[in-house]
Parts: structure tokens; sequence; C-alpha cells
């Protein structure tokens, strides 16, 4: 038994069945990553003044990462057409280079981006505690120029076992640039280059302290969509290179000396989904790193 | 996606020694014919039939369980805190110590019950029933195709959904047992509860429905593709979206709303798994306090945030629990009055609005929530436009009634009971849908009333009408019309005398969730019709169990008449649509002949003809061309 | 791109065919790095103060807030424009059927009621 309109077009819809799958699904994700992007819309205009965090994500390795998935998605439409103009070789490499750009992506996110985000402190310092934390906050001066407030003191956590032990009454913080000089007018926009937690420690009573947290999901409502989208969206990158691979491998040769087209099908269908997830990180991109 | 099946069977998904003749001299020399072994041929088949009776019958298991657990609710309701007979013994070894001891129900246990039976019977009895099991079996036969376009997708949905089931049924036996949270699982309380000590981070009621929960959503997704796909790709010759089964429109709209209503919820558990498990904030405010000590979390998050997400999936469910049930009910309708179904485009066009409308309308659950006059003017609007469509579906089905020679025979007593149930549970809706009516009635038993009219003997009627029409094309023999009937009318009475009351009790204000059944709440005191609403109870109570005792008769008689009941020809109702063309049990690619059709679904009684059903792949003749009838089914 | 209804089995009509496809390879390359060029403009033009630049271009006052505000629309209109080119040829959505835009088409009707609903309801409540 064959199912009909695998390879060759069904004539009255123009498209073989994968595509339309394919393509079905898409519309699925759109409204799984709508249902996330619209969540951060709410939790965002949901957010008091001063608890949406800006510029705690690295800029220049973000902007890296983007290169690398825009250049994959050259590299996967090159490998459909080198399918179609039947260049097995041309295929094979821009595949691995398609394949190569996907596992950079997840090797820099899991083993750089995220992990330098755990060591990371944010000390929330209590409304009526701000004044006494003034020298690291500079709200008198944000209050003038019509800024957001800051409520956290952000760095290098010195003392350690302030965290677990009781008696230890105060947290050692070294301090990011933007509380070492909170009242440096450059301070005030994310830098594009981060810069290292100076070597200025302050020293934080705990009863002033509402909360002190790493940069984990369990941070903020912005940490929390930024794990969370990125990891679902790291999923599917993981999920598209396992795909590549398999019509990398020599199994899939076979595929194509049976019938060159069955395999550019195959590629297309992955290919689009490939797309997908890179138009998906498009948008994720401006939206936890710049904005 | 699966597209290998164009290939040899080294690497193809199947030969079979079923395949037909037709492929059998053409591409059957490169197969192998040898039979599939059990396992590939009834475990793990890609064949849409087998999946379609695998999806069935877990449904049909689920269902029961699903009703299972609501009788034993129901013994608390009716004697609260007192033990519970015969098997409350026994009852604490199953679902541990803490679930009934003595025989008395817990009210964790009790909340556990009434959260699984909300999620068993919608998610895991009633929409892979309806939507898998029903679409599965009959679309490909309905359309002409040999199978579903993507039949490895297919078993992989099945999988799925099996995998997603027995998380649920797991999750009743972990420490603290199943979700309590109620099947909408609102927040926080489901991101607080099932934690802390004596908890698993990961095995715990909660966490578990919403692992489960992503498995059997992947399961509506997969489904969902292969369906649209298959309907698009796969029809028969001839067959135009205008000659479509009224089934298959039904099954197509639904797809499109599984499909695009279920990933927002999946998005929503995904948060909420993160609340759970990395201790994230999504729809947590700050300043919570649990159990008297503040909560140690970012806050910045919100409950209404998940109710949006939840019911932005929620509404369209509804209509996924009803239009496959409509669909069931126009075939059997059409069969069974021996005339074409009345106003088939005003249907289509009808269930199409329905399903284009139902995804705007989500917020009329939450009028109690606090949202302005704004919101809740825009969502009465489109919740009130919604009914339109609906009552246009029913007056069509009733007006198909009229003149026909209507036979009654087991599948359309189940439509007929089908009609005026649903008419009720639909009507009753009505005061739900004005905010000011609802915030009296909201989270009471008129509410509960109110739906399961819609999806208790309306929606699981409907399914058991097809159960009982489509039996034939599976198995080769019917079923007993003796037994039919028995399980028919105590199921009709005692639905009525479950459901009937529960209004009056929402109306005095007895709320849904309470453990002991009202019984500590003054005004439940006050008599109508004899009886305090909480002595209400009782009747209730005593009408599911024999509800439950009457679906034994259908039990045996699904099984018996596999091997005993009657055998029929190809086409035992004398119906015109194409599954009625392929042999019963049809063989693996289900047509002898590829099918073609040249006419609308429902020709019955076409004036000049000597019989009064004409299959739609009898070719016009021209004779009929010069009356200008040739497309009767929408001409009326 | 969708196959011609029957693979052409002539080598003389695929050449013909190949060559087709051998055109959009160079469209393909102007994409990516049209697309790479907007990355680094998108991350340039987010450290620009838009509310400081138009206070001085037409002397007017502009709040931080509303300065923020015009930094997410630029970034929002650059990510959109770079999605379109993503969707239109490396998806080949400038050339696909009529089906698929219907599919597409409704699934964009309903996100978009998804973030504008959900919008609407948090901008109107009773309380806060």
């Amino acid at each position: 038994m064959e199912i009909p309109y695998t390879i060759s077009t069904r004539p009255d819809t123009g498209l073989w069945n994968a595509k339309i799958g394919i393509w079905l699904f898409l519309a699925s994700e759109v409204m799984l990553f709508g249902g996330l992007f619209s969540a951060y819309v709410f939790l965002r205009l949901d957010a008091q003044p001063g608890e949406w965090p800006h510029g705690l994500l690295n800029v220049p390795i973000g902007t890296m990462n983007t290169a690398v998935l825009i250049l994959s998605s050259v590299t996967v439409v090159l490998a459909w057409a080198a399918l179609k103009m039947r260049r097995y070789n041309a295929y094979w490499w821009y595949m691995l280079a398609t394949i190569s750009c996907g596992i950079i992506f997840l090797f820099v996110k899991l083993y750089f981006e995220w992990p330098q985000k755990f060591s990371h402190y944010g000390v929330f310092i209590k409304p009526a505690a701000r004044e006494k934390y003034e020298q690291y906050l500079g709200n008198h001066r944000r209050d003038e120029k019509g800024l957001e407030p800051r409520i956290e003191i952000t760095g290098h956590l010195e003392n350690h076992e302030a965290l677990t032990d009781p008696n230890v009454k105060e947290y050692e913080i070294a301090l990011d640039p933007v509380n070492a000089d909170p009242d440096n007018p450059s301070n005030d926009r994310p830098h594009f280059i981060p810069l290292p937690a100076t070597d200025k420690v302050a020293k934080i009573e705990k009863a002033d302290v509402e909360r002190m947290d790493s940069f984990g999901p369990w941070h903020s409502a912005y940490f929390a969509s930024y794990f969370t989208i990125t990891g679902l969206h790291g999923a599917h990158v993981l999920g598209g290179v396992l795909v590549f691979l398999y019509m990398w491998l020599p199994v899939s040769k076979k595929v194509y000396q049976r019938n060159p087209e069955h395999l550019a099908n195959r590629v297309e269908v992955a290919g689009l989904f490939w797309h997908f997830v890179d138009l998906i990180w498009i948008f994720v991109f401006p939206l936890f790193y710049l904005l | 996606m699966d597209d290998s099946t164009s290939l040899p069977p080294s690497h193809g998904f199947g030969a079979t020694g079923e395949t037909h003749a037709e492929h059998h001299h053409e591409a059957g020399h490169e197969h192998e014919h040898h039979e599939l072994g059990f396992w590939r041929k009834y475990i793990f088949s890609t064949d849409h039939k087998v999946i379609g009776i695998q999806y069935g019958l877990c449904g049909l298991v689920f269902l029961f369980l699903g009703f299972t657990l609501m009788m034993m609710m129901r013994w608390q309701l009716a004697y609260p805190g007192q033990p519970l007979p015969l098997i409350g013994k026994f009852l604490p070894l199953i679902f541990g110590a803490n679930s009934m001891p003595d025989g008395k129900m817990t009210p964790e246990f009790y909340n556990s019950l009434g959260a699984m039976h909300g999620t068993i019977m919608i998610f895991l009895g009633v929409v892979p029933l309806a939507f898998a099991a029903f679409g599965n079996f009959v679309v490909p036969l309905q359309i002409g195709a040999p199978d579903m376009t993507f039949p490895k997708v297919n078993a992989a949905s099945f999988w799925a959904f099996a995998v997603g089931g027995a998380i649920m049924l797991i999750s009743f036996f972990v420490p603290g047992g199943a979700a309590k949270g109620g099947w909408t699982s609102y927040t926080p309380l489901s991101d607080i509860s099932d934690k802390g000590p004596g908890f698993n981070l990961i095995f715990n009621g909660q966490s578990l429905w919403l692992i489960g929960f992503i498995f059997l959503i992947t399961s509506s997704l997969l489904g969902a593709v292969n369906f649209i796909t298959t309907i698009i790709q796969l029809r028969a010759k001839g067959l135009t979206w205008m000659r479509l089964p009224f089934f298959v429109w039904a099954q197509f709209v639904t797809a499109f709303l599984l499909l695009l209503a279920f990933p927002p919820l999946e998005a929503a558990i995904i948060m909420q798994l993160m609340d759970r498990t990395a201790a994230t904030s999504f729809f947590l405010p700050a300043g919570m306090i649990v159990n008297g000590a503040p909560l140690h979390i970012s806050g910045g998050g919100s409950p209404l945030l998940w109710q949006h997400l939840f019911w932005f999936l929620g509404h369209p469910e509804v209509y996924v629990l009803i239009l496959p049930a409509f669909g069931i009910v126009g075939e059997i309708l059409a069969n069974n009055s021996r005339k074409p179904l009345w106003g088939y485009k005003s249907l289509v066009f009808s269930v199409l609005v329905i399903g284009f409308l139902s995804f705007i309308v989500w917020a009329h659950h939450m009028w109690l929530t606090g949202m302005g006059s704004t919101v809740s003017a825009f969502f009465q609007t489109t919740t009130l436009l919604i009914s339109i469509p609906s009552v246009i579906i029913l007056s069509a089905f009733f007006i198909s009634l009229w003149g026909g020679s209507i036979r009654f025979n087991v599948p359309m007593l189940w439509v007929t009971a089908f009609l005026p149930m649903f008419g009720i549970g639909g009507l009753t809706g009505i005061p739900l849908a004005f905010n000011s009516a609802d915030l009296y009635l909201h989270d009471t038993y008129y509410v509960i009333a109110h739906f399961h009219y819609i999806v208790a003997p309306g929606t699981i009627f409907g399914l058991f009408a097809g159960i009982y029409y489509w039996y034939p094309k599976a198995t080769g023999r019917m079923m007993s019309e003796f037994w039919g009937k028995v399980h028919f009318w105590p199921s009709l009475i005692c639905m009525n005398v479950i459901f009937l009351p529960m209004f009056l009790q929402g109306m005095l204000g007895m709320h849904r969730r309470w453990y002991d059944g009202g019984q500590g709440w003054t005004l439940a005191g006050e008599h109508i019709w004899g009886l305090s609403g909480f002595q209400w109870n009782t009747p209730i109570s005593w009408a599911a169990w024999i509800m439950g005792l009457a679906q034994i008769p259908f039990i045996i008689n699904f099984f018996w008449s596999i091997k005993h009941g009657k055998k029929v020809n190809d086409n035992p109702w004398e119906a015109t649509t194409l599954e009625w063309t392929a042999p019963n049990r049809p063989p693996h690619g289900n047509f002898v002949t590829t099918p073609v059709a040249y006419r609308g679904p429902y020709e019955y009684s076409l004036p000049g003809r000597d019989k009064d059903f004409t299959m739609q792949n009898e070719p016009v003749d021209p004779s009929e061309r010069s009356r200008k009838t040739s497309e009767p089914a929408l001409v009326h | 791109m969708n196959n011609p209804p029957d693979i052409a089995q002539d080598p003389a009509e695929h050449e013909e065919y190949a060559h087709g496809v051998h055109q959009h390879v160079s469209r393909y390359l102007i994409v990516g790095a049209i697309l790479l060029f907007f990355t680094l403009l998108t991350v340039a033009l987010s450290y620009v103060d838009f509310g400081g630049f138009f206070a001085w271009l037409f002397h007017i006052h502009i709040s931080p807030a509303t300065s923020g505000k015009l930094n997410i629309a630029v970034a929002l209109i650059v990510a959109a424009f770079k999605v379109s080119l993503v969707a239109l040829i490396f998806m080949h959505l400038a050339a696909e059927k009529r089906l698929i835009y219907r599919v597409l088409i409704f699934t964009g009707f309903f996100v978009l009621g998804l973030f504008w609903l959900t919008y609407l309801a948090w901008y109107d409540p009773i309380t806060r």
C-alpha cells in the first residue's frame, strides 16, 4: 500500500503531504511561542518600576550566537539547493556546517551563558532601607532625571557562608560597576561589553535585605522567562540538530540514490523547522538581550 | 515528517499480507508476503483502523475509570463522613493509608478524585474517543483514503497518549496522591500544593499531572496535523469539499481547534512546571504567605496569566468535545431518517464559525477575576454570538427529522436523546454567558449541571451512537439490539435524575467543590420539591450508581458481539457514504478498488430510484442529470 | 518551493530546473548578509538614546520612559523586518501555495488575539 502524494504534488493543492504537515506543525509552534511571549508581555507590563532588570545578559555573545543561527539558516537552504541541483558533496558539506552551527549555539548557551549567570547575585533591598544604601543605588539622581529606581545591588558574593550560616549577619558583595559608581550617567544604560565586577566590596546587612538570589530563573520574572524561553528554544535547536544529523549520515545517502527528490523534500521540511527556530531567536535576542 | 512510506519495504514502514489486490500486482513483487506478527499488527501498528480501535478501547476504559472516581465522590456527597460500605476497606490498600482511613474519605483524597475525574474524563476519555478513535477509524474510510498521510506519526500520537495516560494513573500512587487543584489547576494553589517535606520534586501529584499533560498535548498535536493533512490531501477523486460527509467537516474543524488552542496551554504548563521545579514565579505574586510563613519567591508573576492561557485552550476544548459528536449525530440522523441532512451548507458553515469564534470567548470563564467592563463586554458579546451557529446546527438536526421515515434502531435512539439533552445543556449556558447572572451562579452546581448536560448526555450519547453505528464496519457483526436498549433507557433516565436537580442545588448557591455536599451550609437546608438542597444529593448519587450498573450490558454486548453478534453485509445500515463501500473489517489499504465520488454525501430517497439510498460512488446517470438533481443533497 | 507534479526524468529537463534553483543561491547569500547586517544594526540602535535625539531635533521634552519605549519599537520593527525576510525568502513564503497562506492567516489572527486580549485584560482591571 502506498500513500499518495508523499513526493509528487496533489494537483488541486499543488503540495505534497509533508509540506502541509510541517506548516501545520509550525502554526502550532507559533501558538506555543506566542503563549510564552504573551506571558512575557503580560509580566513585563505588570512589573513595578525598577522590577524589570536591564543589561544583565552578555550582548556580544548573544550577537555572536544570533549570527551563528543566521549563518546556519543560510547553509541549510544552500544544502537544499545543492540537492535540487543534484550535488550531493556540496549538500554534505553544507549540512555539516549547519550541524556545527547548531552545536556551537548550544555549546555557548549551556557551557558559557547559563553558568555565568548562576555565579552572579542580586540583593534586593527593603524599601525602607534603600536610603541607607544610597551610595550603591544612586536613586536621588535617578529620581531627578525621571528614571526608574534601582531596587537591587548586584555583584559577586564574597562570603558564601552567609547563604547558609545564620550567624553571619552581612552579605559581602563585590559590586558590579553599576552599583560601584551609581551616579555615573554612563551606567544609566547597559554597556555593550559587560564590565567585570569591581573590587569594591559592599557590606549589606541581612536585616535590610528583602531577598537575595543568584541570577537563576528564581531571580525575577525576567530571568524566569529568559530561562524558560531560551531553554525551550534550545530544545528545539537540539531537535533540529538531531534531525539534520540523521539526514547527513550515510543512511540518507541511500534515500538520495533511490530518489534525490525524496531527500530534498525531507531537507526542505527540516529546513522549514530550522528557519522557524531561527525566526524565534530573532525575537528572543532583542527582547531579552537589548531591551 | 513521515514520508518514507513510498520507499521499498527495506526502508518503508511495512509490508503486509493484507495489501489489497490492486497493489499486489503493482508493487507486490517487492513486498514480503508474510503476515505481520501479533505485536506489529495489533499493538505497534501504523494502520489507522488499528490505531483508532486502540484509542477507542483506551478511551472507553478511561471513561469508565473517570466515572468510577465520581461514583466514589458521590458517596461522600450523599453520606458525608460515613465509611464507604464494601469496598471502603480495600481502597486504602490501593490509594495509600491517607486516602480513606477506616473507609472514610479524607478531604485531600476527595480533591484528588475531583481533579482527576475532570482530567481523565476530558483529556483521556472523551477527546481520545471522539476525536482520535472515531477520527482515525472513520475519516480515512469516509474520504476514500488508503490510510492517514503520516502513519508513523499516527502511531507516535497514540503512544504519546498512552504514556501521558500512564503518567496520570501513576500519579495516584506517589506519596501524597494525585493532583488536587481541580482539572483547571488554578494557580497559585497548584503552584504550591504537593510541595515541601514528604513530597518529591518531580514525583508528586501536581508535577506528574503537568508532565502527563505535555505528553497528551503532543499526542493531540501530532493527531491534529495528521488529520488536517489527510483531509486536505487524500480525499478520493471527485470528493469535493461540499461533498464531504458532515462528520469529516466536524473532525476537520476539531483538528484545527486542537492544533491552535493546545500550544498556549502547553506554554502555560511548561511555566507551571518551572514554577514548581525551578522556583520561578510566573504565576506567583510577591508577598505570598503559606502556612503562616512567607514564601521565598521572586514574585512578579500573575495568577491571572494562568487563567488566560488555560482558558485559551479551555474554551476551544469544549468544542473539541462537542463537534465530533455533532458529526456523528449528523451521519446517523440522515441515515435513519432516510432523507438528506437538512441544510448541509448551513451546518458546515456553522461548524466553521463555531471553530473561529471559540477562540475569542475564553474569558467568560473568568468573570469573577476582576476584569474591567470593557473586557467583559467584549467577551460577553462573542459568547452570545457563538450561540447562533450552535442553534443553527441543532435546528437543522431537528428539521432533518421532519417528514422522514425514521428507524428507531439503537444508534438512532442515542441520537434522538442527544438532541433535547444538548438543547438543555446549551440553553442553560446562556445565563452563564451574562456577567451579572454568572456572578451568582459561578462555581455552583448549576455550572456542573450545565456543562455535564453538554458533555455527558450530549457528547457521550453521541459517542455511544457512533460505537453502535460503526461497530459492524470494524467487526463485521452487529451489536445486540436488545441489550443496546437495556443500555440506553436506564442511562437516559439516570442522566436526567443526576443532572436536573443540580440546577436547583446550584440556584440555591451550593458550591461545586464542597467536600461535605453542603451539609454544613444553612441555605442548603431549604426545601425544593420536598427535599433540601443537601438531601437532593442522595437521589443524585443513587442515580449515578445505577447508571454505573447500566453500563454493564454495554460492556458485555461490546465484547460478546465481536464473536457472536449477527453477521452483516458491508452496508448494514443502507448508508450512502464511502466507508460503507469498503469491506467489513477493511484490510490494510482499506478499499478493494480506489473509490471515486460522484455525488453528495446524503442522497437518500432520491426520486426515481428503486432503492432509497444512493451511494456516493454510484455514477450519475444521464436521466438524473436532465432532471437537474445532480447535487440533491444541497437542494431542498 | 514545490516540485513539478512529476519529477523530471529527462536529464535535459532537469538541467533547466536546476538552473532555476542555481539562480536562487545568490539570493540566499544576499539575504543572509542583510540579516547579519541588521543584527549588528539592532544591537547598535539599542544603545542609541532616541529620547535625547528627538528632544534635540524637535526641541521637546521626552521622558526616559518614553525614550525606552522608542527603543522597544525600533528593535521590534527591525526584528519584524528580519523575520519577514527569513519567512519570505528562506521559507519560500514569497511564492507559496494558497492553502499555506490560509493556514498562516488563521494562525496569525489567533496569535494576535492572544496578545491583544491578554493586553486588554491587563489594561482594564476593576482592581489591581
